[in-house]
């Protein structure tokens, strides 16, 4: 067994027991609290797997952000927690969810232990073609470039799902501000955090997705620093979110993908196909989508946290 | 017992594990954990896939590796759209449960406050 | 110099392991939050600031390194802000649930 092996086995004893907390623990404060550990984790899990962009994205979005969606969430629904315990089921329908469980865990086992012995790979393909493009980080190149499609399509969905969240608003408070209004002491500890870390914030998000083009980085990264100083600041009462009647909050939203849309077009008269690049002028037109696309994306995830329209004045 | 089949047993044990969460927890935010937890797990999985097809110079297959972003963020949005139908449900009925009874169009009238 | 540099790092990280396993224990064994709390913060900081003093000989030139103690100090700020924040609901006598 070697150092990288036993240190791998810790990490999946670990990963395996927190996320085993996470689905047993009795009140859901403790089981969002171990989800956003057990997140953490997992983006060891990914270093280890020599994945760092995608540990960069699980620690930014699937832990932090999601965790703060589901510690609002939890807090918001304590009240319920006490008439769910009627409805807990019987053992033997527990023993059936088990057998279910490891049914379905055991065949994935079984194909993670067959999978093909010379792997198949895309890396020479896109080893191959990367000079012509002249970044440096090889995921940014197949997220803009080789899936240039995957990326557009992502972007109008999340745009969708903000959609849906503030389309159950109630019909009075329609074009109002998202959220319940944060109280928070204006002298007190969270109002200064939220005066002292987002200038820090800002400025390590906007690295982030600067050197995504050469270094692990990239736009959702840093877009997902940037939405979580604003939503720091709305927490410490000092920002808030605008009323999503404002239009230049729905301008800046459809920006982004309407750009790529736009150059992708461009790309069928300029390059022979829709979403191919121009020789020379790949790397100029990656670094104007990405940072059409930044405003989009803050926007986009500090709002899906804020949530629904609630109120409809400021107080 | 290389280090990518041992994360890729883990995955599978992470996906019985949510799949067991959303089976037997009744509230619907617990099973939207178990879910994410699911979610992860196949995550993890198409990891071990790429960290499988290190070749070329890199130590872990890109292509994968950029699905696996936009994977991660669709679905965080997708976990807050259902949040949200949740504080809705909460909001309309007065409970988060999913045995109940749906209210009837008098009642949602209401409560749509 | 190497071989100094190399019983910095692995004495520093050890003295900080020791520290993360005492705030551990701390956690573990103290009666109630706000002395749990205390034990958390002072020990963890000091751990994470020997582990970084032991990685800093690793650094690939002077940029890394300061990226290195400005992690140290983001931590050191974010850690302590949120320890106010949790003493203040437990010494109100309330519980985060």
């Amino acid at each position: 067994m070697t150092v990288a092996s036993t240190l791998a086995l810790i990490l999946v004893v670990l990963l395996l027991s927190v996320a085993a907390w996470t689905v047993v623990a009795r009140q859901t404060f403790a089981a969002v609290v171990g989800f956003v550990a057990y997140g953490l984790l997992l983006s060891i899990a990914w270093v280890a797997l020599s994945a760092v962009d995608v540990a960069l994205t699980e620690a930014a979005i699937g832990s932090g952000l999601t965790g703060v969606l589901l510690i609002g969430a939890s807090a918001r629904l304590r009240v319920t927690e006490a008439a769910a315990s009627p409805e807990r089921p019987g053992a033997l329908l527990r023993g059936l969810g088990a057998l279910a469980s490891a049914m379905v865990a055991g065949g994935i086992a079984a194909s993670v232990l067959s999978l093909p012995e010379p792997a198949p790979t895309l890396a020479p393909a896109v080893a191959e073609h990367l000079p012509s493009i002249g970044l440096g980080n090889a995921v940014t190149v197949v997220l803009l470039a080789y899936r240039g499609i995957d990326t557009l399509l992502e972007s109008i969905v999340v745009v969708f799902a903000l959609i849906g969240v503030w389309s159950l608003a109630p019909d009075r408070v329609w074009g109002g501000y998202p959220g319940p209004r944060q109280y928070a002491d204006p002298n007190g500890i969270l109002a200064y955090l939220g005066r002292v870390l987002p200038p820090i914030g800002i400025i390590v998000g906007v690295y982030i997705f600067w050197v995504g083009a050469d270094l692990p980085g990239g736009k959702f990264q840093g877009a997902t620093i940037l939405a979580a100083m604003w939503l720091l600041g709305m927490m410490a009462g000092l920002a808030d979110a605008p009323p999503i009647s404002r239009t230049w909050l729905r301008i800046l939203l459809v920006a982004g993908p309407l750009l790529f849309i736009a150059i992708g077009f461009a790309g069928a008269l300029t390059a022979g196909a829709v979403l191919a690049y121009p020789d020379g002028y790949a790397k100029l037109l990656i670094k104007v989508i990405e940072a059409a696309l930044m405003p989009t994306l803050t926007l986009t995830l500090a709002l899906l946290v804020a949530g629904r329209p609630e109120r409809t004045a400021r107080g | 017992m290389n280090v990518p089949t041992l994360f890729g047993l883990c995955a599978a044990a992470l996906v019985g594990l949510g799949l067991y969460g959303v089976l037997t927890n009744p509230q619907p935010l617990r099973k939207l954990l178990a879910f994410n937890l699911i979610g992860n797990g196949v995550f993890l999985f198409f990891g071990v896939i790429a960290r499988r097809g290190a070749a070329a110079g890199f130590a872990g297959d890109p292509v994968p590796h950029g699905l696996l972003i936009t994977g991660i963020v669709v679905a965080f949005s997708a976990s807050a759209l259902a949040v949200a139908l949740l504080l809705r449900l909460f909001q309309a009925t007065g409970s988060a449960t999913l045995t109940g009874d749906a209210p009837t169009r008098a009642e949602a009238d209401d409560r749509d406050v | 110099m190497s071989f100094l540099l190399d019983v910095l790092t692995v004495a520093a990280i050890s003295a900080g392991l020791f520290f993360f396993l005492a705030g551990s224990i701390g956690l573990l064994r103290f009666p109630d939050a706000l002395s749990r709390l205390h034990a958390l913060t002072k020990a963890d900081n000091v751990g994470l600031g020997l582990v970084m003093l032991g990685l800093l000989p690793r650094a690939d030139g002077l940029l890394a390194a300061l990226k290195l103690v400005f992690v140290w100090l983001l931590v050191l700020l974010a850690s302590s802000m949120v320890s106010q924040l949790v003493a203040r609901v437990a010494r109100r006598g309330g519980s985060p649930s």
